[in-house]
Order: C-alpha cells, then sequence, then structure tokens
C-alpha cells in the first residue's frame, strides 16, 4: 500500500516534530548546566525534563524501569500493581528520549509486571517477571506482542509474585538464563533450552517460623519470601537476598540450602539491594521501614544509616561515582546523597511529583547522560537532569 | 496500521500546521490543507527537495539526502523524502 512506503521517513518526522514541541527540554537536556549550584554549598537540584506517559496503561502504577545497555536512550518500563485487591492486565513499554510522547514498543500482558531485566550483550532480549509467578522472554526484534518463552504451570512457575529477574552469563552449552526471585521464597535459575524454558531451583530461603498453626500435630512450614536480588559485579558467584521479613542472606550459587551470612538488616520488608559497582565489598539495601542502609559485607552492623521520614521505595547506585546514590520515597520526593561531600544527609532532596494520591516507586540512573528517571503509581515517569553538584567525580 | 497512526500522531502534535504526502513526481496523495495551499506547497517543496538531493549528491557521490529542515519566521517546514514518496510537515514555531 502506498501508505506503508513512508513508514521509515513518518517515524523520523514523529521525532523531529516532538524534538520541536518539546525544543527548551531538549536545549535543556542537552545545555543546562545549573550554575546556582556554586553558591548551594554541596546541595544540588535536579530538573524536571520530559515526562512520559501513555493513555494506554490506564491507571497501572510503574512496577520496573531499566535502561538499554546497548542504546543510551532506550528504556523499559513494566506496569503492573501492587495491591493485592486490584490485580488486573500487566504492560511492557520502552520509550525512547527522542519521542516522549508514545512508545516505541508496547506489549500487553494479562498479569501484572513486577519486574524486568535487559540482557547485557543481546540488548533486544527483555527478561519478565509476573504478579502471577510466571517469567517470559522478550525479543524486541519479532514483531509479536507476545513473550517468545513464557513459563507455564507445568513448566514450574513461582507460585507468588516474581519480585525480581537478572540475566547472567551464558552457560557452558551457550544457552541463555536469568534468575528470579520471588515471594515463595525460591530462588530459580531458568535456562533456554531449545526453545524452553527450563528451570532449575537454584535456593530456598530457610525457613522463618517453624509452625504457624498447630492444628492437631499439623506442621506448616512457612519459608522466608524474597523481595529482591542482586549479583556482585566482579564475583560471579556471590548474591544478596533481601526477604519480606527485613533479612539479608548472601548466597552462592554453589550452594543451594546454606547461605554464606545472613544480616538482620530491617524491620520491614527489603524493597531493594543493590552491591556498590566500584567497591566490591559494599552494598546497600531500602525498605519500607523508612531507611537505607550501607553495608560492608563483611561486617554485621550497616556502616550508614539514613532515616528518610517515608517508606523507601528504591535505590540506585549512580554509574559515574562510588559515592553517589539515589532514593525515591512514598511521599514523592527523590533524595540524592553524596558520602563524599556529607556523610549524614542529602545533598539533594526534592519533591518530584504531586503529593496526593501518588507515590514514587522506583529510580534508575542513567548510564552515560546525567539523568535519572524516576516511575511513581500513576503510571508517569518523570526525567530529570542531576545538576553539576551531584555529579562530582571522585578524586 | 501503524503508519497511519504515527501521522495521526504527528497530526495531532500540538502546532503542527499540516501534513502533505507527495509522490515522486510532486503530486499530492494526501493533505491535511486545502487544495490550493497542497498545490502551492506540492509544487514548491518538491523542487526544493530535489535541488537538494543535487547538492549533497555532488558534494559527495556516496552521500544521500535524508532529512530537510527549513526553519522560518513563522513556521518550520521539515521535509522527510523516502525513496518514492516525500513527507512533508508544517510546524508553528514555539515563541
Amino acid at each position: 500500500d502506498v501508505i506503508m512506503k513512508i513508514s521509515k521517513a513518518a517515524k523520523l518526522m514523529e521525532r523531529m516534530v516532538n524534538q520541536n514541541s518539546f525544543d527548551d527540554i531538549a536545549q535543556d537536556f542537552k545545555y543546562f548546566e545549573d550554575a546556582s549550584d556554586e553558591y548551594r554549598d554541596g546541595q544540588g537540584t535536579l530538573l524536571p525534563l520530559w515526562q512520559f506517559r501513555c493513555h494506554k496503561t490506564g491507571r497501572l502504577a510503574v512496577t520496573a524501569i531499566s535502561w538499554n545497555p546497548k542504546y543510551k536512550d532506550l528504556f523499559a518500563v513494566g506496569y503492573g500493581s501492587y495491591d493485592f485487591m486490584k490485580q488486573g492486565k500487566g504492560m511492557l513499554l520502552l520509550y525512547t528520549m527522542k519521542n516522549p510522547s508514545f512508545p516505541e514498543y508496547a506489549f500487553s500482558s494479562e498479569s501484572g509486571i513486577m519486574c524486568l531485566d535487559f540482557h547485557n550483550d543481546r540488548a533486544y532480549l527483555v527478561a519478565v517477571g509476573f504478579y502471577d509467578g510466571n517469567v517470559a522472554i522478550y525479543n524486541l526484534k519479532k514483531a509479536t506482542s507476545q513473550p517468545s518463552y513464557k513459563s507455564g504451570a507445568k513448566s514450574g512457575k513461582h507460585m507468588d509474585p516474581v519480585w525480581q529477574v537478572k540475566w547472567q552469563k551464558d552457560d557452558m552449552d551457550n544457552n541463555l538464563n536469568f534468575f528470579s526471585v520471588s515471594l515463595d521464597g525460591r530462588i530459580v535459575s531458568w535456562t533456554l533450552v531449545k526453545n524452553e524454558l527450563v528451570h532449575r531451583d537454584v535456593f530456598k530461603l530457610p525457613e522463618v517460623g517453624r509452625t504457624m498453626h498447630e492444628l492437631e500435630g499439623l506442621e506448616l512450614q512457612v519459608f522466608g519470601c524474597g523481595t529482591s536480588f542482586d549479583f556482585h559485579k566482579k564475583i560471579d558467584y556471590l548474591f544478596l537476598v533481601g526477604t519480606q521479613e527485613g533479612k539479608i542472606y548472601k548466597c552462592s550459587k554453589y550452594y543451594s540450602s546454606q547461605f554464606l551470612d545472613v544480616f538482620d538488616a530491617h524491620h520491614m520488608a527489603v524493597d531493594s539491594v543493590s552491591w556498590n559497582p566500584y567497591h566490591m565489598k559494599v552494598f546497600i539495601s531500602c525498605s519500607s521501614d523508612w531507611t537505607v542502609k550501607i553495608w560492608d559485607h563483611t561486617i554485621k552492623t550497616p556502616m550508614f544509616v539514613y532515616d528518610l521520614n517515608s517508606a523507601v521505595g528504591d535505590v540506585a547506585w549512580s554509574p559515574y561515582s562510588s559515592t553517589v546514590f539515589a532514593a525515591v520515597t512514598t511521599d514523592c520526593k527523590a533524595h540524592v546523597f553524596d558520602l563524599n561531600v556529607n556523610k549524614y544527609e542529602a545533598i539533594c532532596t526534592q519533591l518530584v511529583a504531586a503529593k496526593e494520591k501518588n507515590k514514587l516507586t522506583h529510580i534508575q540512573f542513567n548510564p552515560v547522560y546525567p539523568i535519572v528517571i524516576i516511575g511513581d503509581e500513576q503510571g508517569c515517569i518523570i526525567s530529570l537532569k542531576l545538576s553539576p553538584n551531584l555529579r562530582r567525580m571522585p578524586k | 496500521a501503524d503508519v497511519e497512526e504515527t501521522l495521526k500522531r504527528i497530526q495531532s502534535q500540538k502546532n503542527v500546521a499540516g501534513v502533505i504526502i507527495m509522490d515522486s513526481s510532486g503530486r499530492a496523495i494526501r493533505s491535511t490543507l486545502d487544495d490550493e495551499a497542497t498545490q502551492q506547497h506540492c509544487l514548491l517543496l518538491h523542487q526544493l527537495c530535489d535541488k537538494s538531493k543535487n547538492v549533497v549528491r555532488e558534494l559527495d557521490g556516496s552521500n544521500d539526502l535524508t532529512f530537510l529542515r527549513l526553519r522560518t519566521r513563522k513556521h518550520e517546514i521539515m521535509i522527510a523524502p523516502d525513496r518514492d514518496f516525500l513527507l512533508a510537515v508544517i510546524q508553528n514555531i514555539t515563541p
């Protein structure tokens, strides 16, 4: 058909028209540096840039964000619902900063998406974990809106929402594989063998309480529920798992029933754990108990504790500095810390979204540009530029 | 299809005055402007696009024109030539 042939030109044109409409934002993104930072005594600000939202997502909340490792302006957003009572469909949208008004790719699913991860080498593969316990792999190169591979009840899906998925290096037969952690206490390794997802239980979180009810000698074993995990950047087999009870377990891929160490980290569920990309021994954890804690994995007590006055949804290390990290809280504030500048307080605390009925859910730093993206409960993603004070490289 | 949606989105962006699709000979296939304006734009933009292509080719034989932007005081005209077609969008400049 006549119209089909101008698809490339139409796409290019849409980006140009968007660039014109958002011209001031595009200029700010490239060139604006807040000069008042010199007078602010170490404090910084976040400049709001584009807002990404799509009517297709309806009332879904942003449950996961991730930047593409190959195309630095492309990011994926998973939509779902954290509310136990209101479970509905899910969506996976991929936006590029070049076109803020419409997603590049859109996939819909029956169950809410809880987490996603891009493959490091093959940037067109996205692993996704769902609320109903399934995992799936989406292939961006294929034109379908359905996942390429999906787990099912027979192939060992989780019984509870999958909170996090992470790709691993290809195994010895060059098969793709990834790990997933879920509330049912299992950490499962999924391998793509001959177009099918095969699962292998890697770890089972230790029991928390021996018995919950004793009905005529009936013993129920309650396993710890995993809410987040992170693999060490250099030491391949080492990983951390955060649980709903507030403990963080340090485990190894080679031992499936014993963990190496446990940290009594928080009083409530651990929402996110993350190794520092530069310091091999340091990791950070955040929780709904209002705190963010920084640990050395050889020491049982945290090195730093920050109380942020509101449940912390997510915390992320910055890719350019070993001492900068950012956290978002449910009262719609974003906090940026730089341990080099101020060890006890944030160097930037800023209200990012309208306070009523909205909570911030996730934050991610862009690996290349001085930008963070923050997702909230109403399905909107805001991109913010970090002012120069927040971007100080350590000497 | 997807292309239709993209074109619809371009049209509905704020400040977009018109969208014209013409074929390689300069005849309008689709347009959101009235006939007279379409004819005018078609003729002139087609000639402009051809001339620009020649300029690029002459300066470097292996190069080719991918996009042309004409910014005037009142509007910005963006032209994206494809193999057999030409897509032109006129957008008002935000003050």
